[in-house]
């Protein structure tokens, strides 16, 4: 990355997560996160200089789902502010490019989404080929059953790996007060529960959650005011592969690769590493793509396994991670955001603390 | 605008047309884009990142279009981002491209919008029931009739005026082959009897259904530099949001439009719109919103708008060219709207408008879009030299 880039930290972080939440809309989910994100930075709401924000109109169902969301951050007077219809991930990538153009210090940056309205698997189809793949109807699940099925033929991981990965994950998210689903089961337990999509089990697949997450970013001088360890963004890279499942190899993925190494994340030390794996077989094949060495602590908070409010999964993965620079658990750590069937594109945050 | 200097190198545009049956979504985006790149000299492997935009993904019926388009638009291996903010969408993707410059991250941004709107319905894809909402039952058009109705009662404008755009934009189409509409027998009585939409909307006073993408090159000034291609520079950019109802707010002339005037042209160093311009691409998918946004825009007094319409100044021959392309009301793939505003200030600071080339005395042109219920703006001001 280009040596004349603006430091930036994350100064603020809050997530309000639900298991099929029928008592709030969006607006009430997002409300307390940017309310909370704020107050952490200490930074005014006036001063904040850029907000944006990522969610999916197929998720409630109509056009237009981030306009409401507008309603959550009180845009008045008028505010400089965009919309990816991207996980919130992508969000923060605009916000950062917003900083380092240099006519804003601070950005909000929030994801929102209800998984819950719908058959979210099912309606995730439409995002496939219209014209060749849409109409065979395959579900998120199905697809990822395809990737997992390809990845254990390949050796990269096998069953006993994956129900590892889901037994680490529902146990860490036990002690996760914003995870949904934490679980005590042991991978032995797991593998005695039945496969619902070859070769997954439940137990492999993110819980439906409604939710919404929101991180305060600020530069240089205004982030060490604003908190007493900034979680300094090192890199932040990302890229995309091609959708159609036939020319891309489902074993690895590149674009985690090509992302992870402009950002650097094989320059120093990662002590902790949040990953968006909505299924388990997605850790083993980020884990190479990423570089990480077997005793890297991956997914301390449950990760996307224990949480996955679409659309802000993504971003809440660099949450977690600045939340244990900030607390000083951790000095440098590694957060991805995928979104597409079976990692089609993905997201890589390096995350440092002060090294002073 | 701050960072560093940008240029658009590069204008790529389908012929918008009702339906496209001939090309597939991805068919139809590659189509703008590689018109992009041949006008800026490049292939794609010069290209850095792409940024596209749309407007809602139920127009088409495809969730995130961008990761079936990824490998259409060259971008595997590289970044991409989707932008979406309602009708202004296509001027914040560009704006969003061009600060991936401004920012030194890449050299060379490829910028696509679209909308195939025969895909779908999109008066269906906005009337959808959203819970714990009241539904608006009502397309845009139902949505924005009653505010044209305040503004014309707020300033006194007859009944006429908006008919008068309606003939003057489709009459500038004509020199234009790419865009929708072409109706060479147009004149105010055809749109007097055209059947009345919502009042005081006729068919005539209303944008068409399109399918149709816009694609812009944005390079730094390295690039622009080296390049051959003719160079739009861009001098500012800018964007405001607020919300779309809470008391007291004026729906009409909207304060998130002045805000985002005010600061675009104080990084462009535009005082009097008026005369600074020669030229300005304004989204005006109703007639009445000509007037209107002359108003928002500083083009005039407040109540003045209609005035500058009626008197010809916004013709192509008058002192201040108002969407010399033909605009929304010729040609309107939704999402691409914005960038088609933005592109053609851009065409024109370039020299390369063809028939409809305005011409140049100060070498600035705004593009400018609007979106939601009146509430997200997205500016440019482009010019044929660079900022000083």
């Amino acid at each position: 990355m280009s040596p004349a880039l603006r430091d930036v930290a994350v100064v603020g972080f809050a997530q309000n997560l639900a298991d099929h939440d029928r008592e709030r809309n969006e607006v009430e989910f997002i409300i307390p996160v940017v309310r909370d994100a704020i107050a952490q930075s200490g930074i005014p709401r006036h001063d904040i200089g850029f907000t944006v924000s990522g969610s999916c109109d197929y998720l409630s169902g109509g056009p237009f789902t981030f306009v409401q969301g507008l309603d959550a951050v009180g845009a008045w007077p008028p505010i400089k502010e965009s919309h990816v219809e991207m996980d919130a991930a992508w969000a923060l990538y605009e916000a950062w490019v917003s900083i380092q153009v240099g006519d804003v210090d601070s950005a909000l940056i929030y994801g929102f989404g209800k998984s819950s309205l719908g058959d979210v698997h099912e309606i995730f189809n439409l995002m496939n080929d219209p014209y060749s793949v849409m109409p065979l109807w395959p579900s998120t699940v199905d697809l990822a059953a395809l990737q997992a099925c390809a990845a254990i033929a390949a050796d990269v991981t096998n069953e006993r790996e994956l129900a590892e990965v889901a037994s680490r994950s529902h146990t860490a998210a036990l002690a996760n007060p914003h995870a949904i689903a934490g679980r005590d089961a042991s991978a032995d337990v797991l593998l005695a529960e039945p496969v619902t999509h070859v070769p997954l089990r439940d137990a492999d697949i993110a819980p439906i959650t409604d939710g919404a997450a929101a991180i305060v970013l600020a530069a240089g001088d205004l982030a060490r005011k604003a908190s007493s360890r900034p979680a300094w963004i090192r890199g932040i890279e990302h890229r995309i592969e091609p959708l159609a499942l036939g020319v891309r190899d489902l074993t690895r993925s590149e674009s985690t690769r090509l992302a992870a190494e402009a950002a650097g994340v094989a320059d120093g030390p990662v002590e902790v590493a949040e990953l968006h794996t909505q299924f388990s077989h997605e850790e083993p094949i980020l884990r190479a793509a990423l570089g990480l060495a077997p005793d890297v602590p991956v997914n301390p908070s449950g990760g996307p396994l224990g949480a996955n409010p679409i659309m802000a999964t993504g971003l809440i993965r660099i949450g977690e991670v600045a939340t244990r620079i900030t607390a000083g658990d951790v000095s440098r750590g590694v957060a991805h955001a995928t979104q597409g069937p079976c990692l089609q594109q993905n997201l890589v945050c390096v995350l440092e603390g002060e090294t002073n | 605008m701050a960072g560093q200097l940008t240029a658009v190198i590069g204008v790529g545009q389908t012929r918008h047309v009702t339906a496209r049956h001939d090309v597939s979504i991805a068919g139809l985006v590659r189509e703008a884009a590689v018109e992009a790149l041949e006008d800026a000299g490049m292939d794609w492997s010069d290209i850095d990142a792409v940024v596209i935009g749309k407007a809602p993904d139920m127009f088409e019926g495809v969730v995130m279009p961008e990761m079936y388009l990824a490998d259409a638009l060259g971008a595997t291996n590289k970044p991409m981002l989707r932008v979406h903010t309602a009708g202004s969408v296509g001027g914040s993707t560009a704006i969003v491209a061009s600060k991936l410059v401004a920012a030194g991250i890449h050299e060379r941004v490829l910028t696509v919008a679209f909308e195939k709107q025969s895909e779908s319905n999109a008066t269906w894809g906005l009337t959808v029931a959203m819970p714990f909402q009241a539904p608006l039952v009502a397309g845009a058009g139902g949505y924005f009739a009653p505010l044209i109705r305040a503004y014309m009662a707020r300033s006194g404008a007859p009944r006429h005026i908006g008919h008068l755009v309606a003939v003057k934009d489709r009459l500038a189409a004509l020199r234009n082959p790419k865009a929708h509409l072409h109706l060479p027998d147009i004149d105010l009585k055809m749109v007097e009897e055209s059947f009345l939409l919502w009042d005081p909307l006729r068919y005539l006073d209303v944008c068409p259904s399109s399918d149709g993408a816009m694609a812009l090159v944005i390079g730094s000034e390295q690039v622009a530099d080296a390049s051959s291609s003719p160079k739009a520079w861009i001098h500012g950019t800018a964007m405001r949001s607020e919300p779309t109802m809470f008391a007291g707010r004026d729906q009409v002339s909207p304060q998130a439009g002045k805000d985002c005037a005010a600061d675009v042209y104080e990084q462009a160093g535009i005082t009097n719109p008026r005369e600074d311009f020669d030229v300005a691409e304004v989204y005006v998918p109703f007639s009445w919103y000509e007037p209107m946004w002359l108003e928002n825009l500083g083009f005039c007094a407040e109540g003045d708008g209609w005035k500058l319409t009626e008197a010809g100044a916004t013709a192509p021959d008058g002192d201040i060219p108002w969407n010399p392309s033909g605009g929304v009301l010729s040609s309107n793939p939704i999402g691409a709207s914005g960038m088609i505003r933005f592109g053609e200030a851009a065409q024109q600071v370039r020299e390369r408008a063809g028939d409809y080339q305005v011409e140049l005395k100060t070498g600035k042109a705004l593009g400018q879009a609007y979106g939601g219920g009146s509430q997200f703006f997205s500016m440019w001001v482009v010019g044929n030299r660079k900022p000083e």
